[in-house]
């Protein structure tokens, strides 16, 4: 009889190449770890977030049902070891919370393909055929073998996969694992996935940039992730002639950084070069 | 404290506020519209600002002025709308125990201003052009001028410093 079967989503990850916390994000309005719970909850599932140990009292996170990642282990397999040590007998389906485009054909696919008898259940990545990791089946031997790599001062789960003994599936959707790390990754997955409800700000223009865009302020529907590609969406639109590397920003009245994710309701000024005195 | 006011700048109103009876000097600057820059005849100048982040950004220059010099005091207050030849643009006034530390505070703290606070500068030719200061002639002049030497020394700030003139006779 093969072990029963829960969900986990890892939401312990730093987003650092995101620059703020990726199981936040918001497309469509559905943050990233909503998403993917749900995707799981609907296949039946008892599901439980990974989270780190400081992560627990996060509004987002606190929730869902927790398992917090042990201390001593880098990365997802910190999420994975921690699972199995709550629940040795059960097998976990495991997804990273950064798969905007991960649908439910996929998670039936994976589940009916199951194989109980191997270490692990994945797809072949549709870009490279390596197994994908963060959207996989492990079952309980497979995770007790994963504890003993990561004790040999291993921690790659793909690595594992592919030296273990792994069912690899063809995926039903080639872009269902395509994964965000980036602004301008999400900004893609947006225009794509968020067709009613693009981020809605308003813009200040001065001088300059005011009188080329014709008005002082104006209210802007974007699909722009940070502030540098709402710039150069307006700059096309209104014929700007100053480019980023003379402007500055401001969000809410203070200064930003470009690559600063925008938010909903957001007033952004951009700056020309000052001229006080 | 900075502030932005649409109205004339009375020095004398603005000295009043920097009294204070442990100080032993005070230093003022006044930027004022001139009738020439960069060769070109200046008939009268509109300012604009973002104030709210421009007084965030000008209490933060004061600030570090205080917190850098030790003065007691500091003040500035800049122009909005539109000046006439002769009218103050901006005012600074330093008071300190010793009038050493209140001339110093009073350069640092205009070219900060300058530099970082949120202020657009429209120039009105005789001619009847017009121009944003920093933003559209300067970036084709600039390299035909001999710039005032002062207003980039010691600043590393975005690319436009080259660009900076000053309109006060600093």
């Amino acid at each position: 009889m093969s072990a029963p079967l829960r969900g986990l989503v890892l939401s312990g990850g730093r987003s650092s190449r995101m620059r703020q916390d990726k199981a936040a994000l918001a497309i469509a309005g559905v943050s990233q770890l909503q998403r993917a719970v749900s995707l799981l909850t609907a296949q039946g599932l008892q599901v439980a977030v990974s989270v780190r140990a400081d992560q627990t009292a996060d509004p987002l996170r606190a929730g869902y049902a927790q398992i917090i990642d042990a201390g001593d282990v880098q990365g997802p397999a910190a999420g994975l070891l921690a699972a199995h040590s709550t629940d040795p007998q059960a097998a976990w389906l495991v997804l990273a919370c950064d798969l905007p485009h991960l649908d439910a054909l996929t998670l039936t696919t994976l589940i009916a393909a199951r194989d109980a008898a191997r270490a692990a259940t994945a797809f072949r990545s549709s870009s490279d055929a390596l197994p994908e990791p963060l959207c996989a089946i492990y079952e309980p031997a497979g995770l007790a073998a994963l504890r003993d790599f990561v004790a040999g001062g291993r921690s790659c789960p793909r690595k594992f996969l592919i030296q273990s003994d792994t069912l690899l599936l063809a995926q039903p959707n080639p872009e269902a694992l395509a994964n965000v790390n980036t602004p301008e990754e999400l900004q893609a997955a947006r225009a794509v996935l968020d067709t009613t409800a693009a981020l809605t700000l308003r813009v200040q223009y001065f001088a300059l940039l005011r009188d080329q865009a014709g008005r002082s302020d104006e209210q802007v529907t974007t699909h722009a992730g940070t502030a540098a590609q709402l710039y150069s969406e307006l700059a096309a639109r209104h014929g700007f002639t100053l480019g980023t590397e003379s402007l500055k920003v401001a969000i809410n009245t203070e200064f930003a950084d470009w690559a600063q994710p925008l938010a909903a309701g957001d007033t952004v000024v951009f700056i020309p070069p000052v001229a006080g005195g | 404290m900075f502030r932005f006011t649409h109205e004339a700048v009375d020095g004398a109103a603005l000295r009043s506020e920097l009294l204070d009876h442990h100080c032993g000097g005070y230093a003022s600057f006044e930027g004022w519209v001139r009738n020439h820059n960069e060769g070109h005849a200046v008939t009268r100048l509109e300012y604009e600002a973002f104030e709210p982040l421009g007084i965030k950004e000008g209490t933060r220059i004061l600030n570090e002025a205080i917190a850098r010099f030790g003065v007691t005091r500091a003040l500035c207050v800049h122009r909005v709308g539109d000046l006439q030849l002769g009218d103050v643009a901006v005012w600074v006034g330093v008071s300190s125990p010793h009038r050493d530390e209140a001339f110093k505070a009073c350069r640092f703290i205009i070219d900060e201003v300058k530099h970082r606070v949120p202020i657009w500068k429209k120039e009105h030719y005789a001619n009847g052009d017009t121009g944003w200061v920093n933003c559209e002639r300067c970036a084709a002049d600039a390299h035909a001028h001999d710039l005032d030497a002062t207003d980039h020394a010691g600043h590393d700030h975005a690319g436009h410093d080259h660009h900076s003139h000053g309109h006060q006779g600093d």
